[in-house]
């Protein structure tokens, strides 16, 4: 038998923090030949990213440790090498490209610098290597290069840096790209143009790509294989339909059922009765720049209506604007007759208890000096006439029992909590004003997947128990078709289409939401870009 | 950027004269200025013809504008007690203070940038360990005694170095040795900690993926980015020494610009002290741009 | 982005001893620090109650004793100085007004200086600006030149002193608490009370005052310290602290003219002005790991691994 490529063999990881012994890593193989792509799919804490790190030797030793396993690269013993010659496998014949590209990348030296450092570093001469920089700018699809490479990496956008990260990656044109998580952190549009990117440079070099992922679309869309790992450990491999068609573990079922937007679309209720919430012509810059344009949608009682835009569309802006949070320079919000924009102080203190809002990031939205029963009791706190003082407690405990908690997390602290938890905190606060409108600000991009569902469900729960109405902003169509009544899409600060949640996904109209829609990417290895494939 | 920097220079100028003028009046409304330039016990009479002399009858504002023209043309009247043009005598001092100054930052920032860096590359080491102690007992120690005990040691005990004035290198060596301690301490534990920043961010990550070597990494990727912290803290140092290392100029009898300034005052020569705070604070003011520009140079993010 | 977590970790266990003070003795150094401090504090509130006599004390018979020589008693362990009297008790009795000019100095400076970082950085983008000006124009002052100047102006009483000494440490305090504050602000956890309806008075004092006070806690010590030398450069150069009045740095001006015959009456104040500064400052390094709910665990490990 040919030696792999990249030959993984029971590879274990710990660190030592905190006075613990964490367990990253247990026991993990992989395996990966040129022309193929490996999919390592999981959750946050699997392990997937640890693992990456040990082969391109980027865990810092203390606090980590390799306790067990070899890594191979075309027989030789990585982990047993001098570490010259390590260095002079790194970056040549396998490279890796990062999540959080403008983190990545050095801000005070210029791109051009960076990408041609890759080739130097191992020997080739400067003036070939900024040739060869200028070339494989140009090959990732940055116009002008020459020009460009002097540019730093705050002038590009989140795309491009990626793309520049990529650049970087393909000096020595190596055995093995190693791509953690490459598109997490942008936009859906622009995530698929970077997968189509690798695509193409896989198939014109022939690489192995290993892909690091958490989103069964992308491994539908890119993988041959797939291994999926939990806890540390790798629950299953296989071929990529397999794993994803006719999953064996219970935990890659579970993933698999947890993806949203499978199954019908929700059939919402159109109500045509007078909209509780109507924003009218909101209107705001922020200096030269127009954030939103011209806003307009309604909002019926106990109707989910979800605002889908990407980076820069308007969205929490419009949900900022409707809460007062940043006021809108012109337009109206109408609520209960009034309209909101033109309320002083005192009078919107008193409505604000009917329109609640719910943040993206649990981490933060949540004091950590507080605990969680202070947290969910400060509403009554500020507003003294909902609940008086000798109810708290037992009202505390119902909302946490609403939100799926026990009793005994109402005198912990929200670190002691998971994302998934301290979000339905945040509900529970968001409830215990009794609102009639509750604002989902992204609150649930943050979250693992299997994880949102659970939330979502959650969500849908609350409006047909309380017939709350939400308004819910997503960056991405599949996640609201579970859950939302209409659909508002937006781009660049103004709205392109609105419709019910069936005709916007079935029959989109604009070619914005269209594009949107086609760039979701779905768990399923037989549609990939659209196109059906042959079984492999 | 030059808007930027405008705006800072517009603005110190600004402190500068706000803080002459804030001298002026202090020193015409707290009581009979005369007291301030003559000797305690000068008769009244004399006290009065000062007075008519030096214009001090007239009613404050015309004297603030008086003083605003001479302003203007650094004309702060004659040094009291050496009959020489103030601001002549302050400028024969400055540049000893500028040559201390000058020298002991070089040598700072040298030896802190070096040591805080070795330090950050192996948190927790010995080496960190030590350059810990130093740093912190370095930090800990006034500059007054440290002389005295220097002096006490190096110059009249083991007899190396002279105790004090100036003529030759050797003078040099104490002064600038005393003064090179606090600064050092504070900039080497700004530079370990801006350095463990740095070596511990993702794009350190994407350089040792790549394949560049530690040394690489820290001088060339990681030091740059953690210098901008550094650069502030260092210049405070610098503007702490450039006030007149008051202390130091004392005790070793250098001839530079804050062992005037507390001799003038000692003396009530109270042109000398106007005239000595205007050049220093020019010349803080002066470093300032030059800090700015240097992180702008240090910084893209800023230029573009 | 995706998420980490613990599900639901149990509450605190209790441990034998308080928390605080386990993860003190974890830091060995902060441990020294903090006993040493202490027992200048003592030194500070009865020092001169119980030495004051003694420290005042004119005996010819035992004037410039070196050090480290017992026959004289133990109160000259440090010496004397030229008028007999021991040093040791000398530095006892001073530590009072060391601790109270630099104390007073930070409490004033931290309170005035905290309010206005607080009102700037909560307030309307003018007044931000004017109090942040105020500051800058303070900082760009040569302190210790103003000081002096201003002293010698006004007389360097004691209070005059706390008060010069205050307004040129308050920019320290506002800047930083400025920066927190518009730090802090735009967290969710304060837009979310925003949204519930808390008033501008309940969300600085409730949710970013407890954030800012950790910060501001570790700066004033370290503050301390540098009060502390500040001050005694001052009566070094007989511009702050007036006989008989005696505080550290004093009494390393009155021993300068017999540095030759009597080193030790200048060493042992400048020593202990070395030794509470470096206290100081552990001490701050200390707390800022403490207080940062992300470093702790550093201390917290220690503390686990020496209990078993």
């Amino acid at each position: 038998m040919a030696e792999h490529v990249l030959d993984v063999s029971n590879l274990s990881v710990e660190f030592h923090t905190a006075g613990k012994v964490v367990e990253a890593v247990r026991n993990v193989s992989f395996h990966l030949d040129r022309g193929e792509t490996l999919a390592i799919l999981g959750e946050s804490g699997s392990g997937k990213s640890v693992s990456a790190s040990a082969v391109m030797d980027l865990i810092d030793c203390p606090p980590g440790r390799i306790t067990s396993g070899s890594i191979h690269y075309r027989g030789e013993d990585l982990l047993h090498m001098p570490a010259g010659r390590r260095r002079e496998i790194n970056g040549r014949k396998i490279a890796m490209i990062f999540q959080d590209p403008l983190a990545h990348l050095n801000p005070v030296y210029p791109v051009g610098w960076q990408i041609a450092e890759a080739m130097r570093v191992h020997g080739m001469p400067a003036g070939d290597a900024r040739r060869r920089t200028i070339e494989l700018m140009g090959r990732v699809g940055i116009r002008d290069p020459e020009q460009r490479a002097r540019a730093y990496p705050h002038q590009f956008s989140g795309g491009q840096r990626q793309r520049l990260m990529i650049a970087m990656a393909l000096g020595y044109d190596p055995d093995v790209l190693i791509a953690d998580e490459p598109t997490t952190a942008l936009d859906v549009t622009v995530q698929l143009q970077i997968l189509r990117l690798l695509q193409a440079l896989r198939d014109e070099t022939g690489m192995g790509l290993l892909l690091i992922t958490h989103d069964l679309g992308v491994v539908a869309e890119m993988a041959d294989r797939a291994i999926v790992m939990n806890a540390g450990e790798v629950v299953e491999t296989g071929a990529v339909r397999d794993v994803l068609r006719h999953p064996g573990h219970p935990y890659t079922q579970k993933l698999v059922a947890a993806v949203p937007g499978q199954g019908s679309i929700r059939q919402g209720a159109v109500s045509d009765a007078e909209p509780i919430l109507s924003v009218r012509s909101l209107n705001k810059h922020f200096g030269a720049y127009h954030a939103l344009r011209d806003v307009s949608f309604d909002l019926h009682a106990g109707e989910a209506v979800a605002i889908v835009g990407e980076s820069g569309s308007g969205k929490s802006t419009t949900a900022r604007a409707i809460v007062r949070l940043d006021d809108a320079d012109s337009g109206s919000v109408h609520y209960g007759g009034r309209d909101l924009c033109a309320l002083g102080e005192k009078e919107m203190f008193r409505l604000r208890r009917d329109i609640q809002m719910i943040f993206q990031d649990p981490t933060q939205s949540l004091n950590p000096r507080m605990s969680v029963f202070q947290i969910i009791s400060e509403a009554w706190r500020i507003h003294a006439d909902i609940l008086p003082r000798n109810r708290w407690r037992e009202r505390v405990l119902e909302l946490l029992d609403l939100v799926g908690m026990q009793a005994e997390h109402a005198d912990r602290y929200p670190h002691q909590f998971s994302g998934g938890q301290r979000q339905r905190i945040a509900i529970a606060r968001a409830l215990a004003m009794q609102p009639r409108i509750i604002i989902c600000d992204e609150a649930v991009s943050a979250l693992d997947v299997s994880v949102q569902s659970q939330v979502i469900r959650l969500l849908d729960n609350l409006r047909d128990r309380l017939g709350v109405a939400f308004i819910f902003i997503a960056h991405d169509l599949p996640v609201v078709r579970d859950f939302a009544d209409r659909v508002v899409v937006m781009k660049e600060g103004a709205i392109v289409e609105k419709g019910d949640v069936v005709q916007i996904f079935e029959a989109p109209a604009h070619a914005y939401t269209q594009a949107l829609l086609a760039a979701s990417l779905e768990p399923d290895p037989d549609r990939r870009g659209g196109q059906h494939r042959e079984s492999a | 950027m030059g808007r930027f920097v405008l705006k800072r220079s517009l603005f110190s100028l600004v402190s500068l004269f706000g803080l002459l003028v804030l001298v002026f009046f202090l020193s015409r409304l707290t009581g009979d200025p005369a007291a301030l330039y003559l000797p305690v016990d000068a008769p009244q009479s004399v006290r009065d013809a000062f007075r008519e002399a030096r214009g001090l009858n007239a009613p404050l504002i015309s004297q603030f504008g008086d003083f605003l023209v001479n302003l203007a043309q650094f004309d702060f009247g004659d040094s009291l007690r050496r009959q020489r043009p103030a601001f002549d005598v302050v400028m024969e001092a400055f540049p000893w203070t500028l040559g201390l100054a000058g020298l002991t930052m070089v040598l700072v920032l040298s030896g802190a940038v070096v040591l805080g860096a070795l330090a950050a590359i192996k948190v927790g080491g010995v080496f960190d360990r030590i350059s810990s102690v130093i740093s912190l007992t370095a930090a800990s120690a006034p500059d007054f005694w440290l002389a005295l005990m220097a002096i006490f040691i190096f110059a009249v005990g083991l007899g190396w170095v002279p105790t004090s004035g100036t003529g030759t290198p050797w003078h040099w060596i104490l002064p600038v040795a005393v003064l090179f301690v606090r600064p050092f301490g504070l900039v080497l534990q700004v530079v370990r900690s801006s350095m463990i920043g740095a070596l511990s961010s993702a794009y350190v990550k994407t350089a040792r993926a790549k394949g560049v070597k530690q040394r690489a990494i820290t001088f060339v990727h990681a030091l740059r980015n953690a210098m901008l912290p550094v650069i502030t803290v260092a210049g405070d140092q610098a503007a702490g020494l450039l006030n007149g290392a008051v202390v130091v100029e004392s005790v070793f009898g250098f001839p530079g610009v804050g062992k005037l300034m507390i001799d003038s005052i000692l003396q009530r020569d109270f042109t000398v002290v106007l005239a000595a705070i205007m050049v220093t604070s020019l010349a803080i003011f002066t470093m300032n741009l030059l800090i700015d520009l240097a992180y702008a140079l240090l910084d893209p993010r800023i230029r573009y | 982005m995706t998420q980490t977590g613990i599900n639901g970790a149990p509450a605190k266990s209790s441990r034998k001893l308080p928390t605080w003070l386990g993860l003190l003795l974890a830091d060995k150094f902060a441990t020294a620090a903090v006993i040493f401090l202490s027992l200048v504090l003592v030194a500070a509130l009865i020092g001169p109650a119980l030495l004051d006599e003694v420290a005042g004390k004119v005996a010819f018979r035992s004037r410039n004793l070196a050090p480290f020589q017992l026959d004289h008693g133990v109160l000259m362990i440090l010496g004397s100085d030229s008028l007999g009297r021991p040093i040791l008790a000398r530095i006892i009795v001073a530590a009072q007004n060391t601790m109270m000019i630099a104390g007073f100095t930070v409490v004033a400076a931290s309170c005035i200086g905290a309010t206005l970082g607080l009102i700037a950085g909560y307030s309307r983008k003018f007044l931000s600006d004017a109090i942040l000006r105020l500051a800058d124009v303070i900082m760009s002052f040569p302190s210790l030149l103003l000081a002096v100047i201003v002293l010698y102006m006004l007389e360097p009483a004691v209070g005059n002193l706390v008060i010069v000494l205050a307004i040129t440490r308050i920019p320290v305090y506002l800047r930083t608490t400025r920066a927190e504050v518009l730090e802090i602000r735009e967290r969710m956890f304060v837009q979310a009370a925003k949204v519930m309806g808390a008033s501008s008075w309940r969300i600085a004092f409730v949710h970013i005052l407890p954030m800012v006070l950790p910060t501001l806690l570790t700066i004033a010590t370290l503050d301390f310290a540098f009060v502390m030398l500040a001050e005694s450069s001052l009566s070094f150069l007989g511009i702050g602290i007036q006989p008989p009045e005696i505080t550290w740095g004093l009494m390393v001006a009155q021993g300068r003219p017999y540095m030759n015959q009597a080193w030790w009456l200048s060493f042992w104040p400048g020593l202990f002005i070395v030794l509470t500064a470096m206290s100081l400052n552990l001490i701050s390094n200390w707390l800022r790991i403490v207080l940062d709910p992300t470093q702790r665990w550093r201390l917290e490990q220690r503390r686990e691994t020496d209990h078993g």
